[in-house]
């Protein structure tokens, strides 16, 4: 079980948590001006890296804030973690 | 004699308090202190094992965890399944039985050891307290650390050998680490008198100090009992005053046994004789009066249910034979890497000490001392080559022999992960610990690699068997899972409802009268609220306080329709889709205030739409100023339903004007209601007439009574979820979750009507241009009437477009909601049928197992479609 660096309550327990995904994409600022191709790629399609990987977590059973971290896929290490858009992890 | 009690020593027993136990129905002696082991060895009763499926007669191997013979059941004093009886401290009047390598469940529950959880956190955790891990843990505590030392025995003796205490050093004795999983979590099973505790302990840093395991040598017939491995004739003179054997032969591959050998000889056991298959030159006087024979090895032995002689074979192809009564075996000593392992740590084989030694591994776990290859072996030695390999014993709880393992390597496996699955071996609960790294020597050199080029499969946790009972520790029964009730639970409870569970909710399902049957009552309590009232308690429905200057945009791009727009005092039903363009959930908002709306959901839906209100205004709109509350709990909701709705409300007594035209249908009236304020809302799940009254949580038991007491005189019955489910079916209102299931889009409902696509984006309407959402063929929703009237369908049944279609057969739909309508004096049911809109009026069949059903497809709302009834 993982202990996940919330930036507001510092280590937690991985139970706390719910995982959100890759983080970092937007939503689009015009829907309707996007080809259902566009529109599949931003609802479906998602990184799969080996290595470190920008993910959204949300502190579900605590603070209840989202937030933004980068995690190495292959040895699950937490490397850093910040609130949502602040210098968004790359 | 031959394995017997020795006249003083054992430094954990107690001599001066003998306490008895039984052991297959035969009373033992045994002293406080001793294990069920070192018990039956004192008695001499030690090889009444049987092997699991072979049934061949086996003995004490050991004394510790990796025993794989003596596998005990305790019926008294607490119910355990199964358990190494190396593990097991006898208490007086304890009733064991053996076990051959499976368990058997019990379901008598008083027996069932009690068991809890606790957590802990610390800066060290120490698993295994020999020297290493106790000067780590020592020294950790000194520099102010919190440290846990964790030890699989009941004493931190046994490795140390000493007063071994150190100041701020936690102490967890007969503890054993089942597993250590990320960043420093491990679970630990503590065995306490009469009481398991299963720790979850949080460490900063783990050391693993779990030392090493002795190696087995497999040959011909090495499973008779009185075989041991070497050190256990050392432990237990030491430990529990135990000799394991009057007349001893030595089978080493390591000059270190021959201490094993002098241990016995000085406790007034005899050995006459050593087989040395390495051969080296040893210091004559450690075993003056023993004969060694190097190079020479155990071809084979000898005994009816106990070992009676060995058969030894020396370099040259001599032979001879010895009686003993018990046979050691050394071949050396592995590091015990199982945690290491399966928490990804790396191994290698060390052509030094013969062995495979740990390499890399997480950043906050260490090894130290022989776990981490301080370990010397002199000879790479693991079996005794034959010919016939048919009785050489690898894994002795699955009877797997080199012979088993050739046949499997013959077949063409060559991973030792392969061969473990052809051949069970090492998946018995010992997890292979005598047999691992045989096996996969035995592989190496089958298919002509040299030893170490693989190593024995990996062991996952749980290390040691764990009760499920254990597992759930105090979470079973009513604190399984949390159960949610509601204000008015009391009076359901006095008054017979039959309950059911929805999400942690108990909701009454329905309210059934002496000897009546569901279906009975749930008709009883539908003709009350179509012909002249009902009240169900309606507090679950999840309620969420959206408030802020943003809050009418913000609700604009989470419904599907415009909630902008509503006038302060309107209520409007909205429905939430995913961003696929699925529908996820439906409700009604109230406009409380310009700023302030109370959204209502499903009853599971309250948690996952407030996180999804939090996901989009935290990560994709910061700059909205909305502010969401979850306020379900506040709010107790009594919903009064059917023709006289009015004048019960009225009979109620309350200050709002209730007629027709001041309180219209969609709006709600702050007021009093019982002498209480409340928020009466008109809104309705059935189709009739209906008032919702919000008020506070500590007043719905009060105004429930209120309603039910003025209800009296009109007939009021009170209602539970089956009838509000066929109520709403009846007029085709949907229930998310039910007739959707996250493949359903509004159009599928035929429900274009909600969705709003020129008030702008919102969540999900991109999603409903795309192609597959507009195929014309798509499931939708249909009433279905069956043929024969009184044919209720199976809710999931599937529906086929032929009466007599053969199969495989094509599947046009299937069956969502069905029910009996004591309205419409017949059964009907929801269905998604295949481009059901554009098949009103045909007939489609459904193949059940015993009959087919023929039903005509209808309009989805088969009572009432005019809304006539709806204000009374």
């Amino acid at each position: 079980m993982l202990l996940v660096p919330c930036p507001w309550c510092g280590p937690r327990e991985e139970i706390e948590f719910r995982y959100g995904g890759q983080a970092g994409i937007a939503y689009p600022a015009d829907p309707e001006a996007l080809s259902d191709e566009e529109w599949a790629d931003f609802l479906f399609m998602r990184d799969n890296p080996k290595g470190p990987f920008a993910e959204r977590w949300y502190h579900v059973h605590g603070c209840r804030r989202w937030f933004d971290a980068v995690r190495d896929t292959t040895t699950y290490r937490f490397l850093r973690s910040s609130p949502p858009g602040q210098g968004a992890p790359s | 004699m031959t394995s017997a009690r020795l006249p003083d020593g054992g430094s954990l027993i107690d001599r001066s308090k003998p306490i008895a136990f039984t052991f297959d129905g035969l009373e033992v002696a045994a002293f406080e202190g001793d294990t069920v082991a070192s018990a039956l060895l004192a008695s001499d009763v030690a090889g009444g094992f049987r092997s699991p499926i072979l049934g061949r007669p086996r003995g004490v191997f050991s004394a510790g965890p990796e025993e794989p013979n003596a596998f005990v059941e305790i019926s008294e004093p607490s119910f355990e399944p199964i358990v190494a009886a190396t593990m097991v401290d006898v208490v007086d009047g304890m009733v064991v039985e053996s076990r051959p390598g499976v368990g058997r469940l019990r379901t008598d529950e008083a027996r069932a050891r009690r068991a809890e959880h606790r957590h802990a956190h610390v800066e060290l955790l120490v698993v295994g307290s020999g020297h290493d891990g106790f000067y780590e843990a020592r020294d950790a505590a000194a520099r102010g650390d919190r440290v846990m030392l964790v030890e699989q025995h009941r004493s931190i003796e046994r490795g140390a050998g000493g007063d071994f205490v150190a100041e701020g050093v936690s102490y967890l004795t007969r503890a054993t680490a089942l597993g250590l999983y990320d960043d420093g979590y491990a679970t630990v099973l503590e065995r306490a008198a009469g009481l398991d505790r299963l720790w979850h302990v949080r460490a900063e840093r783990v050391i693993l100090a779990t030392g090493a395991f002795e190696r087995s040598i497999a040959f011909a017939d090495n499973d008779r009992p009185g075989v041991m491995l070497a050190y256990a004739s050392w432990l237990y003179p030491l430990e529990h005053g135990v000799l394991v054997g009057s007349r001893t032969v030595l089978f080493t591959a390591r000059a270190n046994a021959y201490g094993a050998a002098s241990n016995l000889v000085a406790h007034g056991g005899e050995v006459p004789v050593i087989a040395d298959v390495s051969g080296a030159e040893r210091d004559p006087d450690l075993v003056p009066d023993t004969e060694v024979l190097g190079g020479w090895v155990v071809s084979g032995t000898e005994g009816d249910r106990r070992l009676e002689a060995v058969h030894l074979e020396g370099p040259g192809g001599e032979r001879r034979t010895i009686e003993c009564d018990s046979l050691l075996v050394s071949g050396g000593w592995d590091p015990n890497l199982a945690l290491w392992r399966a928490i990804g740590g790396g191994v290698r084989f060390d052509e030094g000490v013969h062995a495979f030694v740990p390499t890399e591994g997480p950043p906050w776990l260490s090894v130290v001392g022989a776990a981490a290859g301080e370990v010397w072996n002199d000879t790479p030695y693991w079996y005794v080559p034959a010919e016939d390999t048919s009785r050489h014993f690898v894994d002795f709880q699955r009877d797997q022999t080199i012979a088993d393992i050739a046949r499997a390597v013959d077949g063409g496996l060559r991973s030792v992960e392969h061969v473990k699955r052809a051949t069970y071996i090492g998946t018995a609960i010992d997890q292979g610990r005598t047999s691992g790294i045989i096996a996969a020597e035995v592989v190496n050199a089958r298919i002509g690699q040299s030893p170490g080029w693989q190593g024995p499969s990996n062991a996952r946790p749980p290390t040691m068997p764990v009760a499920y009972a254990t597992l759930a520790g105090r979470f079973r029964g009513d604190l399984f899972d949390p159960i949610r009730t509601t204000p008015i639970h009391p009076w359901h409870v006095e008054h017979g409802a039959e309950f059911e569970d929805v999400g942690q909710w108990k909701r009454p399902r329905f309210f059934p009268q002496a000897g009546e049957s569901m279906d009975r009552a749930v008709e009883r309590e539908c003709r009350a609220v179509r012909n002249a009232v009902g009240a169900m308690d309606a507090s679950t429905l999840g309620k969420i306080d959206v408030v802020g200057s943003d809050a009418p945009a913000f609700l604009d791009r989470m419904y599907t329709n415009r909630m902008s727009n509503l006038a302060v005092g309107g209520i409007r039903y909205g429905l939430m889709l995913g961003l696929d363009g699925m529908v996820l959930d439906d409700g009604v908002a109230m406009r409380l205030a310009e700023d302030r709306y109370l959204v209502t959901t499903t009853t599971g839906g309250a948690a996952v739409v407030l996180d999804r209100f939090e996901e989009w205004l935290q990560t994709e709109w910061p700059d909205l100023r909305v502010s969401c509350t979850s306020v379900t709990e506040q709010w107790a909701v009594v919903a009064i339903n059917g023709p006289s709705a009015r004048d019960v409300v009225a009979a109620v007594g309350t200050d709002v004007d209730l007629a027709r035209e001041a309180f219209p249908f969609m709006t709600f009236r702050e007021g009093e209601v019982a002498g209480v304020a409340a928020r009466l809302a008109r809104v309705s799940f059935s189709g009739g007439l209906a008032y919702e009254l919000h008020v506070a949580g500590w007043h719905g038991s009060l105004v429930w009574g209120a309603v039910m007491g003025a209800g009296e005189a009109f007939g009021i019955e009170p209602y539970g979820t089956e009838a509000m489910h066929v109520l709403r079916a009846e007029k085709g209102y949907v229930i998310v979750g039910q007739d959707t299931d996250g493949s359903v889009t509004p159009a599928d409902l035929g429900m274009d009507w909600i969705v709003n696509p020129s008030k702008g984006d919102f969540i999900g309407k991109r999603s409903l241009r795309r192609a597959d959402l507009v195929r014309p063929d798509r499931k939708q929703l249909v009433g279905l009437l069956p043929e024969d009237p009184e044919t209720v369908l199976p809710e999931g049944a599937q529906l086929v477009l032929g009466e007599a279609a053969e199969v495989p057969m094509a599947l046009a739909g299937h069956v969502t909601s069905s029910y009996r309508s004591p309205a419409l004096g017949r059964s009907f049911a929801l269905a998604m049928l295949e481009g059901g809109h554009g098949m009103h009026g045909r007939t489609v069949y459904s193949p059940l197992r015993e009959r087919t059903v023929a039903c005509t497809v209808t309009s989805p709302v088969p009572y009432d479609p005019e809304g006539s009834r709806r204000d009374g």
